[in-house]
């Protein structure tokens, strides 16, 4: 958790003293930007509700702050708690007495039957006919490879390299569209991060003003007014977009820009769509380049700004550059183009494959069980384009299997013996 | 009735893999020891196939010879043909197989046996166990004698309640020509045991001056050998070859016509077989549409012609037998020694033992090999050792040796065996270890060594060779680690010459192994040193640093587990009374009675809510002991 917590004194969460309320940020240590102001409480065993260091957070309500720290912490080795867990701890380490304990069996058995309930509801639905199937795949692979290494003495035909390869990487694919899925029912809960990116004094805080029909950021005509990022809400046909204006990108700036830039390539990162924003008045710049070669491959929507001036940009390049993106022309001053430029947002942001009903991953124990399959599947991969030994293939296709396992509850190790012995014909 | 005036500290029931490694191991570790069995020349006897060794069994009897087993020096001595299984695969998985010398096999184990001081060998069929209080205290023979002892060892193998199926006939036997062991099945179940049943088969022996093996393809062993023992400093004795042939249409169409006459097909053999090793009309009726089937022809010794017929394991009648073998390229004119046969046996249900291989309901009465549900020689070579161990652990008051999931495929091996027991003779397959990665075949000696020698199976002067190994392969590791070269014409000239890229900056010499097509070897040359080291340790530093990544992320995971392994849980535990499990959460850890939280976890059915309440009930147990103990 080292850098997770700043007080407006600098002061770390190491430092913050038991059992006082301290005001500071929660700050994302990677990028050092600042998630949301919040109270902090430190309770230091054995001085706790368990026995045990407790960190309370108090955030903003919402879902936006409260996920976005939910992740930082996960991130940091923290994991959600399971039903009743704390008052385990505190009975396991001494706080509770023994009456208090039998209420504490009943909970774990309540909520496990409740949550299993709602589980097998959960699991009745499509995310169990997902896993399975993924499931089946990876036993499949798993079969393949494992009959490769015990049985390689054996007159068995073994699926060829390219196979396990094609198979892993359909495995991976359906991996992320169930990711995907996540971040569908993410955006409509909770909004799209929309990114406006572009150099500074093509208009961004100008399309912000107008998207939202107010005067929100600070336009002025010098270049690189807005210094930081700037976030507002709109809602285009019920869907919710967090736009985040950013500061202008410049390569030759003072600190205060370098800082901005390195935020807005942050922003970039976690963005579900980037509104690239070009100046049509003026030809392309290093600074347009540089930032067309960064948002290549985004979700993106290229918006070319002022056409109530005299049009000079090489459009044709910039169709060249992004031949599957859409172009949307502009005037975000005199307002022209946008109802346009909002359906391309909209349409962009309805994936046809996912409706409100087949988001299946919802809740973060599953995404974060599924995001950790599909780094072991990179790696499964990765190993069979290196062409190294099968048990070095395995070893990552038996972790994905497990990773899944965390989701449904199912082991696999025998599962892959089963299938061996039902498709091959071993034993000599 | 005649009880014997001597008394025993362990008595050892059969003469196979299991029961020799079980005797040797007690009265090498100090015990007056008894080995009972049935035929005195049996002693070490391979029923099945004329090897040692496979993909996984490798591990297992290089694990046994790092424990100061017997069983590697043993092949090592009387093998006729050693190879390495796996060889383009990585070395996690690389295994070694040796084809036996039967005979010669079970001469020298006898001999063994013969010189081992504190261990006596006699001939009896033992037909009861006798107990006294939950606790064993002899066995008694069918010729009356009752032998008196502090422990007893039983591996049967496939003798209790054998009963062997050839065609629709079938006989009661323990072995091919061997009388089988029907009152101890008795005894048993009278002890409290709850007994399976289960099925193996084996092939027919064919007369090898009936074969034509010129149309055959020959298999010649590794040139040179490499031995199991790390006792072994080289094999000097000849290799002799295998042959392989092939199944056919006209052999799968004999197989398919006769049917009617498999006890497998007709429902009269009741016991559940091995999957992975079906006879031959299992592998004809299951898998249609396979044109052929490989048959290896493997001698069964130097001095004779016997051969056997390895993946052609057979219960079909012997007329069948005849006909169909008869349609194999260069098995046309062939005589069959001795027939292919299915057999039944009783086995113990494994969940009925400690992972000590200690049974539940009788204290110092151990089960190993075969009537664990298992197969293969090496199986049931490891839990005779594991057994012979640990009873003569307990005969001196000491700590158990358990061996863990991260330690050896025997760890693997008996907590699969006690934590889910089986449905089918259990065989060790390198998929079993999750950390098999950890688990190589050469580095058993320097995860079991120590092992080994702290209880006394392995000697002084062995274990300081061992640490004198250890030591170089950590300087060298070093070395590797330290040493950095320049990237000088003359170094880059070489590099090209192995085959691999230039260098740019200063390289360690680690770093230069870490690349795929670089060897040990070739480090040496680049380097410059010339101390030549030994091979061995210089594929150990070849392993450690090329697989580097791998072991950390390995090893990572084997902390997970051991954190599991080592909560603890009370053997006093009376599962009926903690409220909130499930039924069959239940019967289960009753039955299993598991001794720590990570193999209660392995448990099937075991789920993450069952296991809390456990946690929850145990510390409440405590607390109410505790509180007590104050008010006393």
């Amino acid at each position: 958790m080292k850098g997770l917590f700043a007080d407006v004194r600098g002061e770390r969460l190491k430092e913050v003293k038991s059992h006082r309320v301290t005001y500071g940020f929660i700050v994302d240590p990677e990028s050092g930007r600042r998630i949301d102001e919040v109270l902090l409480t430190v309770m230091l065993a054995p001085r706790s509700y368990t026995r045990e260091d407790v960190v309370e957070i108090s955030c903003h309500g919402g879902m936006i702050p409260l996920t976005a720290i939910l992740n930082l912490v996960i991130k940091g080795g923290a994991r959600p708690a399971e039903p009743g867990e704390f008052t385990k701890r505190a009975f396991l380490n001494g706080r509770i007495d023994l009456t208090q304990a039998e209420a504490v069996i009943d909970i774990i058995r309540s909520r496990s039957d409740v949550s299993l309930r709602m589980a097998t509801r959960h699991m009745e639905g499509g995310l169990s006919k997902e896993i399975s199937s993924l499931r089946e795949e990876l036993i499949g692979i798993a079969a393949q490879v494992e009959a490769s290494i015990d049985f390689s003495g054996e007159d068995i035909d073994i699926e060829s390299r390219d196979i396990l390869l094609k198979k892993s990487e359909r495995v991976l694919k359906m991996i992320n569209t169930l990711l995907k899925t996540f971040d569908h029912g993410r955006i409509l809960r909770e909004g799209a991060r929309t990114i406006i990116v572009g150099r500074t004094n093509v208009g961004k805080s100008s399309l912000l003003n107008a998207l939202l029909n107010q005067e929100r950021a600070i336009v002025t005509p010098i270049p690189g007014t807005t210094r930081d990022s700037i976030e507002e809400m709109i809602n285009i046909d019920g869907i919710h977009l967090n736009i985040i204006d950013t500061a202008g990108i410049r390569k030759r700036g003072g600190y205060v820009e370098r800082e901005g830039m390195k935020r807005t390539m942050d922003l970039l990162k976690d963005a579900d769509i980037v509104l690239m924003m070009l100046d049509g008045s003026e030809r392309l710049t290093v600074d347009d380049r540089s930032i067309m070669r960064e948002v290549r491959d985004k979700n993106l929507i290229i918006v070319v700004n002022k056409t109530d001036l005299l049009q000079v940009i090489e459009i044709n390049e910039i169709k060249r550059a992004f031949p599957d993106k859409r172009i949307y022309t502009i005037s975000a001053t005199e307002k022209k183009g946008l109802d346009r430029l909002k359906d391309g947002i909209k349409e962009l942001l309805t994936d046809k494959e996912i409706t409100s009903e087949s988001i299946l991953i919802t809740r973060i124990r599953h995404r974060e069980a599924l995001i950790r399959a599909k780094e072991n599947m990179e790696n499964a991969i990765k190993s069979i384009k290196d062409s190294m030994s099968e048990e070095f293939i395995a070893l990552d296709i038996n972790a994905a299997m497990e990773s899944l396992g965390e989701i449904t509850g199912q082991t696999f190790s025998e599962d892959v013996l089963n299938k061996i012995f039902s498709d091959f014909c071993i034993g000599k | 009735m005649y009880t014997y005036d001597k008394k025993y500290d362990v008595i050892v029931i059969g003469a196979g893999h299991a029961g020799c490694e079980a005797a040797l191991a007690a009265a090498r570790m100090g015990c007056t020891t008894l080995i009972l069995t049935m035929n005195i020349d049996n002693i070490a006897m391979m029923s099945c196939n004329p090897a040692i060794g496979g993909l996984a069994k490798g591990h297992l009897v290089c694990e046994i010879d790092a424990l100061g087993g017997e069983m590697a020096r043993c092949i090592d001595r009387t093998g006729i043909q050693f190879r390495i299984l796996n060889k383009v695969k990585g070395p996690a998985v690389q295994a070694s197989r040796a084809q036996a010398d039967k005979l010669l096999y079970r001469i020298d184990m006898k001999s063994v046996l013969e010189r081992q001081d504190r261990l006596y060998i006699k001939q009896a069929i033992v037909d009861s166990i006798l107990t006294d209080n939950g606790r064993v205290k002899g066995v008694a023979t069918d010729t009356g004698i009752i032998y008196i002892s502090n422990s007893v060892i039983v591996t049967t193998g496939t003798f209790l309640n054998g009963l062997i199926h050839i065609g629709l006939s079938n006989f009661p036997a323990g072995r091919a020509g061997e009388f089988p062991s029907t009152k101890l099945s008795d005894s048993l179940k009278d002890i409290g045991f709850r007994l399976g049943r289960l099925k193996t088969g084996t092939t027919p022996r064919l007369d090898g001056r009936t074969i034509d093996f010129s149309v055959m393809d020959i298999h010649e062993g590794d040139d040179p050998p490499i031995p199991f023992s790390y006792s072994t400093e080289r094999i000097t004795q000849g290799q002799i070859p295998c042959y392989l042939t092939y199944t056919n249409e006209k052999t799968h169409r004999v197989i398919r016509e006769n049917l009617n006459r498999s006890p497998l097909y007709s429902g009269a053999i009741k016991g559940v077989g091995p999957r992975y090793c079906p006879s031959i009309e299992d592998k004809v009726v299951r898998f249609y549409d396979k044109e052929r089937h490989q048959i290896f022809l493997e001698p069964e010794g130097r001095n004779t012609h016997e051969f056997y017929a390895n993946g052609l394991s057979t219960s079909l009648p012997i007329d069948i037998q005849i006909k169909f073998l008869r349609t194999i390229r260069g098995l046309e004119e062939v005589e069959i020694m001795k027939p292919g046969y299915a057999i039944e046996y009783d086995f113990v249900p494994p969940t009925q033992i400690f992972p000590t291989l200690e049974t539940k309901p009788v204290k110092r009465l151990f089960l190993a090999g075969q009537i664990n549900g298992t197969s293969g020689y090496e199986e049931a070579a490891a839990q005779g050792l594991m057994a012979g161990i640990n009873a003569a652990l307990m005969i001196r008051g000491k700590e158990p040796l358990i061996l863990d999931r991260s330690n050896a495929y025997i760890g693997v091996l008996i907590d699969d065996l006690v934590t889910k027991g089986t449905e089918e003779p259990y065989r060790m397959f390198t998929s079993r270890a999750e950390y098999r990665l950890l688990l190589r075949q050469d580095n058993t000696d320097m995860r079991l060594r120590e092992k080994g020698f702290k209880i006394g199976l392995v000697s002084k002067d062995e274990y300081e060779r061992f640490l004198d190994k250890r030591n170089r392969i950590k300087m060298e590791i070093e070395r590797l680690t330290n040493i950095s070269i320049r990237p000088s014409r003359i170094t880059n000239d070489k590099l090209l010459e192995i085959g691999t890229e230039e260098i740019k900056t200063p390289t360690s010499l680690a770093n230069l192994l870490r690349r795929p097509n670089i060897k040990y070897k070739d480090i040496e040359a680049i380097d410059g040193n010339g101390n030549a080291i030994d091979e061995r340790i210089g594929k150990q530093v070849e392993i450690e640093i090329k697989y580097h990544g791998y072991i950390k992320r390995q090893l990572a995971q084997v902390e997970k587990f051991k954190k599991w392994e080592q909560e603890k849980m009370p053997q006093s535990i009376d599962y009926d009374h903690i409220p909130g499990l499930s039924l069959e959460v239940r019967e289960k850890l009753n039955t299993v009675r598991p001794i720590s939280f990570g193999q209660a976890s392995r448990i099937s059915g075991m789920t993450p809510s069952a296991l809390s309440i456990i946690m929850i009930y145990i510390e409440k147990i405590r607390r109410t002991k505790r509180a007590r103990d104050e008010k006393a």
